[in-house]
């Protein structure tokens, strides 16, 4: 069965110049192959630099890449025009770290979860309100909370509507980059059992983007670290973390601040 | 003697409409010279107040209702500008959040370690630009020369954090508070930062309020631990012993939604963490009782209707709940 995603030797160059007519480039991505099963959850481990951002704006088809192909379902999605992009990227949808910054935040709740109808003419009014109101049942946020602006909600809340907002579409794919490292702890835990349900529920695939690995060791199947643009190491998650190959795995490793209840010490992997 | 100690601390914030929320209300502890003090708390939780309200730098709409805090014997709440305007980055240091706000964006690094050294003390130039150095050194091991000839754009983020450290220690300080200071930073930033604070201690002597939302920074670092909910200290204690066994509810219920260390059980993956429901209260709405009753899966009858004291629990460890009322 072919997997839902699978990128192969990605790579994106940007001029890194100061003048226009520099030939410096940055390498962002540096021949990045990876494969999600649908339905499963791979987490992109990395640090700042690493190109995980990059990555994720390739494989959502918000940036061209250099060479390389994003197939999805099977259709090189790198390799689409605008148009019959713009027809796959429903099927793709993002949720960024900061819900304060991707968030409108004079917008109401409502609105803000049925703007992806009007952007693609989906629905008449009424079916558009009943829509978004199902979407907000979904991520538990009250009906009552509808009307309120996004800068009334909590961070919490915030965050549900992210993604609440990306789930408007039904997409297949949800990437999620950093969408948990701006919470709170408890808050982290809320969002994390929602991410699970809704996958469980309904059968969405994740591409989780995290510097955290105790998080992604929660979530995921499966374990790609990313490293100055290539991924270094990858493989199922007990295998990555019971035995790391590659330095730059085991240093993120050693760095995530993990403590074991009983005794109460600081551990590192 | 404690270096510093807070009593009954109560403050609040008024919104233009007229009304008075109260973000911290009776918060007490101690500071004792050279020690670490963890204060954990989420977000609402009024751990960003308690940095600001212990140096007076509340904005225009905060005020200190009432309490003492004494450093160094006097306090600080009653000394006049010009001694507090010598205690904030003299006597006590203060490192921030976000440090690409925190410096200045066209002064050089070493200019601004200077500056907060020229503002404290006199100094020659010659011995300015020496002590400059060596601050600069003492949390740049390598490359400290030409991060003194940089300027913020050019650092990366724990680069510019190792430098508002060196301006919160710069005049020997007794105390830092640091608030979330390893937030915005990568893993193995984050690990070097709180290195470099364990260092600082052991070298300098130095007694820091490290605040935080996340109890695994505190494991390993702090000596003691304060949590704060709503406003008010819930449990205070030894770190070893208020995270491993942790004896008010909320605390216990914080760190139970930690993802569980992977090796001792495969199948925790993907499972449901355990979670506290609901959410934290609108502290202006003023309702009686203990804040953290609605979420509490051990709230008792008198738990709405009276806020609870605090009760010695063991060896200076305290908790404010009707659990362990006598």
């Amino acid at each position: 069965m072919q997997p839902l995603l699978r990128v192969e030797n990605l790579v994106k160059l940007y001029a890194a110049g100061r003048s226009a007519s520099s030939k410096d480039k940055l390498t962002a991505l540096d021949g990045v192959s990876l494969s999600i099963p649908s339905g499963e959850t791979l987490a992109l481990v990395g640090e700042s630099g690493s190109g995980k951002s990059t990555l994720a704006l390739c494989i959502a088809c918000l940036e061209p890449p250099t060479s390389g192909s994003v197939w999805f379902e099977g259709i090189d999605a790198a390799a689409l025009g605008e148009n019959q992009q713009c027809l796959l990227r429903p099927q793709i949808q993002l949720v960024f770290q900061d819900p304060a910054s991707s968030l409108n935040p004079r917008w109401t709740a409502l609105d803000i979860v049925s703007e992806p109808f009007l952007v693609q003419g989906r629905f008449t009014k009424p079916d558009r309100a009943v829509r978004a109101l199902q979407l907000l049942d979904l991520v538990a946020i009250p009906r009552k909370m509808a009307a309120r602006r996004a800068d009334e909600l909590s961070g919490g809340q915030k965050q549900r509507l992210a993604i609440a907002r990306a789930l408007a579409l039904e997409p297949k794919l949800l990437i999620l980059d950093e969408a948990l490292s701006a919470l709170d702890c408890s808050v982290q835990a809320q969002i994390s059992n929602l991410l699970l349900d809704l996958q469980s529920s309904l059968g969405l695939t994740y591409l989780f983007i995290t510097h955290d690995f105790a998080i992604a060791a929660h979530m995921a199947d499966q374990i790609a670290v990313m490293y100055q643009g290539r991924i270094v190491e990858s493989g199922p998650s007990e295998k990555i973390l019971s035995s790391p190959n590659h330095e730059a795995t085991r240093s993120l490793m050693a760095a995530t601040p993990r403590f074991i209840e009983t005794p109460g010490v600081l551990v590192h992997f | 003697m404690p270096l510093l100690e807070v009593k009954n601390l109560h403050v609040s914030y008024s919104a233009r409409s007229g009304e008075v929320c109260p973000a911290l209300a009776g918060v007490n502890f101690d500071l004792g010279p050279g020690e670490i003090l963890g204060v954990l708390g989420e977000s609402g939780s009024g751990k960003s107040t308690l940095a600001a309200a212990l140096l007076r730098l509340l904005p225009s709409n905060g005020r200190i209702q009432k309490g003492l805090v004494l450093f160094e014997g006097k306090n600080l709440l009653e000394v006049s500008p010009q001694d507090l305007r010598k205690i904030r980055g003299g006597r006590i240091g203060l490192i921030f959040q976000e440090p690409s706000s925190s410096l200045h964006p066209t002064l050089q690094i070493g200019q601004q370690v200077s500056d907060v050294l020229a503002a404290h003390e006199y100094l020659a130039r010659r011995a300015l630009n020496e002590k400059t150095s060596q601050l600069l050194a003492s949390v740049f091991p390598v490359d400290a020369e030409r991060i003194s000839r940089s300027y913020p754009h050019e650092l990366s983020g724990g680069q510019r954090q190792r430098v508002l450290i060196a301006q919160a220690i710069a005049c020997g300080p007794s105390l830092v508070v640091a608030d979330e200071p390893t937030a915005s930073l990568d893993p193995t930033t984050q690990k070097e930062i709180l290195q470099l604070f364990g260092t600082l201690r052991q070298k300098l002597g130095l007694a820091m309020i490290l605040i935080t939302h996340n109890p695994a920074l505190l494991a390993g670092l702090a000596d003691r631990i304060l949590v704060l909910y709503a406003g008010r200290v819930a449990e205070i204690g030894p770190a070893a012993k208020v995270l491993s066994s942790a004896q008010h509810p909320y605390t216990a219920a914080l760190l139970r939604c930690l993802p569980t260390d992977f090796a001792e059980g495969q199948s925790a993956r993907k499972t449901r963490l355990p979670v506290i429901p609901g959410e934290p209260p609108d502290l202006s709405l003023h309702d009686r009782g203990c804040q953290f009753e609605p979420r509490c899966t051990e709230r008792m009858a008198v738990c709405q209707c009276d806020e609870p004291a605090v009760n010695a629990v063991g060896e200076l460890h305290e908790v404010s709940c009707f659990k362990f009322a006598g």
